[in-house]
């Protein structure tokens, strides 16, 4: 059983209660949310790392040197 | 300067937990600092940390930075309103064992009559692979008096036993 825990700052009483089903599928749903959010933030920074390479490969085929590709970025 | 800090509220977990919130806070002191101990059930290397103020009625916009020990990379983030913020990464069960993170949230004229920054940090400790830091500048978007705390984690079920909570109130001198 899951439970929250609350204390009271005025009485000192600590009460242990077993989370209600909406506080349940709250939780459920908000680490889904966050889950996929952080799915799409790793694709985004991949897709962004993979066009980078390919930028970089293109730009080596013309015959600039790693030198100068790096320049590019700074 | 508020030099003064009161022990208002504790507790340790002596058995798992979802959450635990302070309730019925005073509202005598000038500012208020929560300071904790935790570690989570999630099965993987960290959780996020949520937290949520006056029964989470209160929209809280969040400025964050935090490291990656194992890449050393700085990331910078931020989140939009939300009645329930992440304040940063904790161990859980994939850390190593028995290694809790630290963290401390402060808020100051949290009883006033105006909208109220809130400044936190929060450490990881995995003593083997990979931990974070995490620091974070957030607003509590209401003029109410904050009355109660609620910490709670995002992804596992439990904050584990043996987490700890400590409420102080800091009076001005």
């Amino acid at each position: 059983m899951t439970t929250a825990v609350e204390i009271n700052c005025e009485t000192g009483i600590v009460t242990e209660r077993p989370l209600t089903a909406d506080e349940i599928a709250a939780n459920e749903a908000a680490a889904a949310q966050a889950a996929a959010a952080q799915h799409e933030a790793e694709a985004e920074a991949a897709a962004v790392a993979e066009a980078k390479e390919s930028a970089q490969a293109k730009l080596a085929a013309l015959g600039l040197t790693a030198d100068e590709i790096a320049a590019l970025s700074k | 300067m508020p030099n003064t800090y009161t022990l208002i509220s504790s507790n340790v977990l002596s058995s798992s937990a979802a959450s635990v919130t302070f309730s019925a806070i005073p509202s005598t002191y000038t500012d208020l600092v929560v300071r904790f101990s935790v570690r989570g059930d999630r099965a993987d290397r960290r959780d996020l940390l949520m937290v949520g103020l006056n029964s989470s009625s209160i929209n809280i916009s969040c400025t964050y930075l935090y490291s990656t020990y194992s890449s050393g990379v700085g990331q910078s983030g931020r989140d939009t309103a939300a009645t329930s913020a992440g304040f940063g990464y904790f161990d859980a069960a994939s850390a190593t064992s028995n290694t809790f993170a630290s963290g401390e949230i402060y808020l100051p004229n949290y009883a006033g009559s105006t909208t109220k920054p809130i400044g936190s940090i929060l450490m990881s400790e995995d003593n083997s692979t990979t931990a974070d830091g995490w620091a974070q500048a957030s607003f509590a978007n209401s003029t109410a008096a904050i009355t109660s705390i609620n910490l709670s984690r995002l992804f596992g079920s439990n904050f584990v036993s043996g987490s700890s909570f400590y409420l102080y109130g800091i009076s001005k001198s």
